[in-house]
């Protein structure tokens, strides 16, 4: 039988069975991977939030053991809730469903509707941890991170920054350990538990200031945007702090 | 057009081994037909991506010039530049998503590019050049051949910029520890990165220089002017 591929017939037709079948396998692939993937998600937030605690390569954690590792720092039945005025607004484990990352960029949730988690962990030595979730904009795409505070609520123990797409080498640096050991020590809070705004500065004035970090040469748009997503969230935290402190 | 000389062709007789090895040398996609130079440009900062790149690369180019040529003579030719596109695309999201599943890491540090592999015009260019006239096998050769030619020199590009743009080779720390205040090997001595060699037009730069390179060692390739 002589097929006329050039008719319009076998043309539509060609072109319909082919946007079938490939998005059947396309679709039934996306579907069977969905479950590892999630679980690939849950563990990178898992390893990031215990990276703002401690050092989790020298610990030993990684993707394969997270799950098992996770709970024994961090008690999800502690972690809290808060609104953008820092009031506490629920508790347990929703605050580690809660993606921060998508309210922050959804336009059509209001301020004051947006949820703010706070994670309670205990580290190796049985000192309470305090790790905050933050979120903003690089210079090519978003950025990331979690704070940890020690015990008396004004001092940062650690952090632990990521991000999707900043230049290699320039902005890319901020998850790098020599950028986030800057954060090491420096102060949220003034002695009366009142927010202190971060600065990064490019003189070298970092480690003589307690809310001074040096930023990255070559990336100022980037520590620019770690300045602004730090300091926005911790606005809000350190009154949680403040009023927790104050009672 | 296809009932050339039957299968007594060997599988790798003279005319298919060429197939391989022209992409490798005098007619490699991306120094002598100039494509695919902006990915070189993209993932070229360290070894361990443009590894990554040039598989990925590598599998949808082969995989891409078989099911192309498969169906070479079904494919209405008023519509075969999207028929490609469509398979193409496929493919790097079959990629993309194993990716994400099986390399997490990776495929974040990888992110976009991966996506971009669709617009990488070696693999649109071998699919309408070679895979619509040619029979699966040798198609899956040429795609071999250009994927490796392409994952070559990306990778030799990867070599340098990594090396003398961090100091390190596929992450490991070659020239010593170059953190201040705790220097070690060539940075006790004074010796500093290139930041340059992290920025983009360092890429293009040392791809010039291969072609430089490759031009006058042969310089049949060199054109008339």
């Amino acid at each position: 039988m002589a097929l006329n591929k050039e008719s319009n017939g076998f043309t539509f037709g060609f072109a319909i069975v082919l946007v079938v079948v490939l998005g059947i396998i396309l679709a039934s692939l996306a579907e069977g991977l969905k479950p590892l993937k999630e679980q690939n998600v849950r563990v990178k937030k898992q390893i990031d939030i215990l990276s703002a605690m401690m050092d989790v390569e020298a610990v030993g954690i990684d993707r394969s053991n997270a799950e098992k590792e996770f709970p024994k720092y961090v008690n999800l039945d502690d972690a809290i809730v808060l609104n953008n005025s820092g009031t506490e607004i629920g508790k347990g484990k929703e605050a580690f469903e809660i993606d921060i990352k998508k309210e922050y960029r959804d336009k059509t949730l209001e301020t004051k509707d947006k949820r703010f988690p706070l994670f309670i962990a205990k580290d190796k030595t049985g000192a309470s941890r305090y790790i905050i979730p933050v979120v903003g904009k690089g210079l090519w795409g978003p950025i990331w991170g979690y704070i940890c505070l020690k015990e008396d609520m004004r001092t940062v123990a650690g952090v632990s920054f990521a991000h999707k797409t900043e230049t290699p080498g320039l902005g890319a640096e901020i998850n790098k350990p020599f950028f986030m050991d800057r954060w090491k020590a420096s102060m949220i809070s003034d002695a009366s538990r009142n927010f202190k705004k971060y600065e990064v500065v490019k003189d070298n004035s970092g480690s003589t200031d307690p809310s001074k970090i040096d930023g990255i040469t070559g990336g100022t748009i980037t520590s620019k945007g770690v300045e602004e997503m730090v300091n926005r969230s911790l606005a809000i935290y350190s009154n949680y702090f403040k009023n927790l402190n104050t009672k | 057009m296809s009932t050339e000389k039957k299968s007594s062709e060997p599988l790798f007789s003279k005319k298919n081994k060429k197939l391989i090895t022209d992409p490798l040398t005098d007619n490699n996609p991306v120094t002598i037909q100039v494509l695919g130079i902006c990915s070189a440009l993209a993932i070229t900062v360290q070894v361990n991506q443009a590894i990554v790149m040039s598989m990925s690369v590598l599998f949808v180019i082969i995989m891409g010039n078989w099911i192309v040529s498969l169906l070479r003579n079904l494919i209405p030719s008023r519509i075969r530049i999207i028929v490609q596109l469509l398979i193409v695309a496929s493919l790097v999201i079959i990629v993309d998503q194993v990716l994400a599943a099986y390399l997490p890491d990776l495929s974040e540090k990888l992110s976009v590019f991966v996506g971009l592999i669709i617009t990488n015009c070696i693999i649109m260019g071998r699919l309408e050049a070679f895979a619509m006239a040619n029979k699966p096998w040798p198609s899956i050769l040429d795609g071999f051949g250009n994927g490796v030619g392409y994952g070559a020199i990306l990778i030799i590009v990867a070599v340098f910029r990594e090396l003398f743009g961090s100091g390190t080779l596929m992450g490991i720390p070659i020239f010593g520890n170059p953190l201040p205040g705790e220097e070690s090997g060539l940075y006790e001595l004074g010796y500093q990165n290139n930041n340059l060699m992290i920025l983009p037009p360092m890429a293009l730069i040392i791809v010039g220089i291969i072609i430089w390179v490759q031009r006058s060692r042969n310089k049949a390739l060199i054109e008339e002017h």
